[in-house]
């Protein structure tokens, strides 16, 4: 691995020699294993594990409920009755997989979220950056079809909406729609494919991850300071850091078990309380529901892909410009997926050469304020598309774009950064005291 | 910093996916009935799922299907627990297609209830988890929150929640009636403000009201009241549409204290660790 300097494996017997020669595994992992990870890392940076686990989680329980689903529209609600009455553990592994994508996007947000504040994604993590916002896509994708296989009203009609989306691209958008559903509407071939693809978007994830791993192994973790690691030598390092086994791994190990431990009281207690009742009412093409509602970590964006209706004026400036090609169906699409956009462009929109929000006093700001703006999107999109909350989505959302395309470049130039620490052992000594341990222990160190 | 944004995200999720559910419909009356199943400690009254289930046999089978219960199951634990040799006299009441012969033949406890016999009367399986109900004070889906998602609520609200015709429409629609709980029937015209919305609760629907007090007899004493029917049927449901209630909840609660063991001895692992590089917080 390259960067940071440690030690590295080293064969000790002949078996070891032997295999180490013809493939080295061993060492592979002891490089992972024994990264040297900077000693500040907050509680902020479990999520990493909590999303690897996720994934474990989603295509462990996944597997098996397929070896029990039906994917054709007219015994795929009932084979899922059937999984819920019939299957030794089945409504368990049902719950714990639709409820696990929930807790997969609350550890994603958060991830995300400690990464636009702690500078995560500035130069060199910007391809670790990139990979994320590539995974975080599959997710929405995996996710969104998963949604569809109970073939629930929801189902059903959020995939109305969502490939109607396709169809708003000027000329051709009818013909990707027709494709992406295999017909004219959705129908048994839409949920045969959905099915299909929601078995292997996961792995695409997991290979996505491990580059996303190897991403930030090369260029080493970010830390809350956002200082570089030393890497004069292995003893400045040293100074930085510990290794990632043991200290990172139990403390992760010990995050994990306190979010399993909520993770499992909302399975067992209360498992519908995210999910929609109308997905409990069979798929029925002839009946609409009153309001289509996504699933909860899709509000934000379909929030702002519904604040841009046709009065906006943006949006009928842009209609008179392109004579119409870009209507308000299509600028709201343009908006969902541009406001993921932005945020994958953020590493060259931040112009400021300082990397940890916390010594930034104006950037702290509006970053509570595109926290704030988060949670506000993520509820108007679940509301009627009716006044107030008309107004208040297209506030929501021009802030969202507001900040990734004009706060952060200009940010840059006119704030004042405040001092940083020159090292993470530096910052690490200002907040602990020596370890209290007896002194007869000092001289092994 | 960040704990407080956790915790704010939190909160405000509870509050969109509730109120995600609330956004719906016309305003509706619901009673907040304190149902043996609720919380997390709540179990399922074995009577009263008997019960339930004599009212369903007699009163709402009629029209309405369990077309994904099987009968059998009526004897599994968790649920009404009924002997075996009482479920095989039970299941022969109804009449079935045989699959191999295609001949019609009494029903045995491995057959499925029927399915509905009207073509507008749903099938009950899942209703309990199907409908919203009672959301908590402004639709903050508190209560359902504390009490799961609130179904049984509504279908005892609607069995209870018949009404004369409110005065803006004293004949009402004909062939459909006034219901306080019901959200998605007709309302007629001189019941609507300036905006198109609705005056009064509920709407008018399709269903007649069945259950009247003295209706049934059931077998352990307790009265045959219009609310103790409507109650005992909606626990019913709760447990055809969540059979395994009990058993996830069991499951939960084993999951969570062991988790909370795991995590404290983690806890402690983590501190003596790391107990050799730092020592206390001084800033």
């Amino acid at each position: 691995m390259a960067g940071i300097p440690h030690d590295h494996y080293e064969p000790k017997t002949g078996a070891e020699t032997w295999l180490h020669k013809r493939l080295p595994i061993v060492g592979l992992l002891y490089d992972t294993m024994m990264l040297p990870t900077p000693k500040n890392l907050n509680w902020m940076w479990i999520w990493g594990i909590v999303l690897t686990f996720c994934l474990v989680l989603q295509i462990v329980t996944g597997i098996v409920l397929a070896m029990h689903y039906t994917p054709q529209v007219d015994l795929a609600f009932a084979s899922i009755e059937h999984i819920m009455r019939n299957v030794n553990g089945g409504h368990m592994l049902r719950y714990l997989h639709a409820n696990g994508a929930s807790l997969f996007f609350i550890a994603v947000y958060l991830h995300i979220f400690r990464g636009l504040y702690y500078g995560s994604y500035k130069a060199p993590r910007e391809v670790t950056w990139i990979i994320g916002m590539l995974i975080y896509l599959a997710m929405m994708a995996t996710a969104f079809m998963g949604y569809v296989l109970p073939w629930g009203q929801m189902s059903f009609w959020g995939a109305t909406v969502i490939t109607g989306l396709f169809g708003a691209i000027p000329g051709v958008g009818g013909a990707i729609q027709a494709w992406l559903l295999g017909g004219p509407a959705v129908d048994n071939a839409t949920l045969n494919r959905f099915f299909s693809l929601h078995y292997l978007l996961p792995f695409v994830i997991a290979a996505l991850v491990a580059v996303h791993i190897w991403a930030f192994h090369t260029t080493g973790n970010n830390n809350p300071t956002g200082v570089e690691v030393r890497r004069g030598s292995k003893e400045e390092a040293e100074r930085d850091t510990l290794p990632f086994w043991p200290y990172f791994v139990i403390k992760d190990l010990f995050a994990l078990g306190v979010i399993l431990a909520i993770f499992f009281a909302v399975v067992g207690f209360m498992p519908n309380y995210l999910g929609h009742p109308d997905n409990y009412i069979e798929a029925n093409p002839l009946s609409t529901p009153v309001h289509i509602v996504p699933e909860w970590y899709f509000l934000p964006f379909y929030a702002i892909l519904r604040a841009f209706t046709a009065d906006v004026w943006i949006v009928a400036l842009t209609e008179w410009v392109t004579f119409g090609i870009v209507d308000a169906k299509l600028f709201g699409v343009l908006a969902m997926f541009g406001s993921i956009i932005v945020m994958a462009l953020t590493p060259w929109l931040d112009t400021s050469s300082v990397r940890s929000g916390r010594y930034r006093p104006m950037f702290k700001w509006w970053f509570v304020g595109l926290c704030v703006d988060f949670v506000i999107l993520t509820w108007v999109g679940a509301m009627p598309t009716e006044e107030p909350y008309s107004t208040i989505s297209l506030i929501a959302s021009a802030y969202w774009f507001g900040y990734f395309l004009i706060i952060l470049p200009l940010l840059g130039v006119i704030e004042k950064p405040e001092p940083q620490p020159a090292t993470i052992e530096e910052d690490f000594n200002s907040h602990y005291a020596p370890p209290s341990a007896p002194a007869a222990a000092q001289p092994a160190e | 910093m960040f704990r407080n944004i956790t915790l704010t995200a939190v909160s405000a999720l509870a509050i969109t996916a509730g109120a995600a559910l609330a956004a719906s419909g016309p305003h509706t009356h619901f009673e907040d009935v304190a149902f043996a199943h609720e919380g997390p400690f709540g179990t399922f009254d074995q009577l009263q799922l008997q019960r339930g289930l004599q009212v369903y046999t007699e009163v709402c089978s009629a029209c309405h299907g369990l077309r994904y219960v099987p009968i059998r199951t009526l004897s599994d634990e968790g649920g009404p627990q009924m002997p075996e040799d009482q479920i095989r006299a039970y299941a022969t009441q109804f009449t079935v297609v045989d699959e191999d012969t295609g001949e019609d033949r009494d029903g045995k406890p491995t057959d499925h209830f029927p399915m509905s016999q009207l073509w507008n009367a749903p099938d009950l399986s899942v209703m309990a988890k199907a409908r919203a109900g009672f959301h908590g004070p402004v639709g903050t889906g508190i209560s359902q929150l504390l009490n799961g998602i609130g179904g049984p609520e509504y279908i005892y609200s609607l069995q209870t929640g018949y009404a004369d015709n409110p005065d803006c429409a004293p004949d009402g629609i004909d062939g459909y009636y006034y219901n306080t709980a019901f959200p998605a029937g007709g309302i007629p015209d001189s019941c609507k403000d300036e905006h198109g919305v609705s005056t009064v609760p509920g709407s008018w629907i399709a269903m007649p009201p069945n259950l009247e007090d003295g209706l049934v007899t059931y077998a352990d004493g307790t009265p045959a009241t219009v609310e103790n029917m409507a109650e005992d049927v909606a626990s019913f449901l709760m447990w055809t549409a969540e059979p395994k209630m009990m058993a996830r909840k069991e499951a939960g609660f084993k999951a969570v204290l062991f988790l909370i063991v795991l995590s404290t001895l983690l806890y402690l692992t983590n501190k003596k660790l790391w107990s050799k590089v730092k020592g206390q917080r001084i800033a």
